[in-house]
């Protein structure tokens, strides 16, 4: 069953987005990564990369098929998560811990477009 | 709406993920693709391909018709001999990719993709004039198992009692055998379609088919049999715990890494076996079937695009319809089909590309969304194939 974490940021496409300060961690949820099954690879931008919300910012592979990831809010990366490239079962593992980017946030207004944590779980259902 | 097999009840108690394919509902997965794959490639794995067509041949031109409209060669076969081969248009372009197995003289027994069930037989029908056959059409009769892996021959035996040891590659038996040889009548089992199975499993009036045959890469069978049987023998193999179910998912998976193709994606109205590389099942020494003329002058003169493997150095995965192109960015073909290969972890993929670019070693880019990753043009067979001749 997928599990589903509070104070965070979901957006309709699965990712979330974790605030801290001027800076949001953007992964996939718990429900997303069940829903893919085995991640193979995941496709992810460079440090320095602009990223637009409800714009495709990289991918995530399963054995069967790719499905893009969605950037929920706009920013500039500036951190990748490197485990993924060698170990992207990791977001199998542990979805929440292991967040794909991490952004500077270039409008926090643009966080009252996503769902909390209960508008997600109903958005799931 | 999708057509289900017999076992879709089955399928979803199990907790299958369930998707369209082929005009049916059919299981992907169970638990996960890899665990899957691992499975067939180490132990034992069972697949619903209930969804596959068949297509019985007999009558006084029944070889003769086989002869007309398959690639491969036919003639002279001993009774209980299986082939590959594929129907073509007479511009080469393949109909589809099929079995012919030979169930007794002037007697075959053919095994076509689900999803070309319809165009097959209507193309079969069309080409029937000339030929005193009857053409039977026995998909919704049979269900179908394939029961794939290197201990499939000990499953077999032991948990559904289907003697399968002295089967060899590429041949089928009618079960219950009447004679541990291969010369069965096989004929037995013809025209039965109408008949109500006899419920029990092996039961002798059933017409159950057995061959040593697959979709993998592994030593295995393919048993046929009415839907009853194919439910029964589901459930002894379920039950033992020595088999695991597994999905269309890594069927695909297992397929591709010892280089088979699949209809749709390596063969197609527009891609002929000689493109595809598969040249070793069309007989041009035939006297004569649909498409030879094209496809000897396509072996002789040279095609356009071939099929080749390409092994990227990245782990990004090149995937159905990606263009591939050369290090100055000319586009000079797609990707039919790609994976991160299970059993030798790299992405891989077979791709249809201009023959100038075929040549093994040749380097070339595939375009994977926003950036194209280097690869070589290698053999497409990525993984051994572990057949029991």
């Amino acid at each position: 069953m997928a599990t589903f974490q509070s104070g965070l940021y979901y957006s309709e496409s699965h990712e979330y987005v974790r605030v801290e300060g001027e800076f949001g961690y953007i992964g996939i949820s718990d429900y997303a990564q069940h829903a893919l099954g085995n991640v193979v690879y995941v496709d992810m931008p460079e440090v320095d990369d602009e990223v637009t919300a409800g714009e495709e910012f990289g991918a995530v592979e399963s054995v069967k098929a790719a499905s893009d990831l969605i950037a929920p809010v706009s920013g500039t990366v500036v951190e990748v998560n490197e485990a993924l490239e060698d170990e992207p079962e990791l977001l199998n593992k542990d979805a929440f811990a292991n967040w794909i980017i991490k952004v500077e946030l270039s409008d926090k207004s643009e966080l009252d477009n996503l769902m909390d944590v209960e508008a997600y779980k109903a958005h799931c259902e | 709406m999708e057509k289900k097999t017999c076992l879709y009840d089955r399928h979803v108690a199990l907790g299958a993920l369930m998707s369209p394919f082929g005009g049916f509902i059919m299981p992907i997965q169970y638990s996960n693709i890899t665990d899957e794959h691992n499975a067939v490639r180490q132990h034992c794995g069972v697949f619903d391909v209930s969804h596959m067509g068949e297509v019985r041949i007999t009558g006084p031109d029944a070889e003769r018709y086989v002869q007309h409209i398959f690639t491969n060669d036919v003639a002279g076969a001993p009774i209980g001999q299986i082939y590959y081969g594929m129907m073509c248009y007479p511009d080469g372009g393949t109909v589809d990719d099929l079995l012919v197995y030979k169930m007794g003289d002037n007697d075959f027994f053919l095994v076509i993709n689900a999803a070309n069930i319809d165009k097959d037989v209507a193309w079969m029908q069309e080409h029937t004039e000339g030929f005193d056959i009857v053409l039977d059409h026995q998909s919704e009769y049979y269900g179908q198992l394939a029961v794939q892996g290197p201990e499939a021959e000990a499953v077999v035996e032991e948990v559904l009692g289907l003697p399968c040891k002295e089967l060899k590659f590429y041949t089928a038996k009618v079960a219950p055998l009447s004679s541990p040889e291969g010369d069965t009548d096989l004929s037995s089992t013809a025209n039965k379609a109408t008949e109500a199975p006899s419920g029990a499993v092996g039961g002798a009036a059933a017409p159950i088919i057995i061959s040593r045959t697959g979709y993998t890469g592994e030593d295995g069978f393919e048993i046929y049999g009415s839907h009853a049987f194919t439910q029964q023998c589901w459930d002894k193999l379920i039950e033992s715990g020595r088999c695991k179910p597994c999905g269309l998912g890594c069927r695909d998976t297992l397929r591709f890494e010892v280089g088979l193709p699949l209809y749709g994606d390596e063969l197609s109205a527009d891609i002929s076996p000689v493109m595809a590389g598969l040249s070793i099942f069309v007989k041009l020494d035939k006297e004569e079937f649909i498409g030879k003329e094209a496809l000897a002058e396509q072996k002789a003169n040279g095609v356009a695009r071939r099929l080749v493997g390409i092994e990227l150095a990245d782990k990004a995965i090149p995937r159905h319809g990606y263009a591939v192109l050369t290090p100055e960015g000319e586009p000079v073909g797609e990707v039919t089909t790609g994976y991160h290969c299970l059993s030798v972890d790299k992405s891989v993929c077979m791709a249809l590309v201009k023959t100038e670019h075929a040549k093994l070693g040749t380097e070339l880019l595939v375009q994977i969304r926003k950036k194209t990753f280097p690869g070589v043009v290698v053999k497409k067979k990525f993984y051994d194939k572990h057949y029991k001749k």
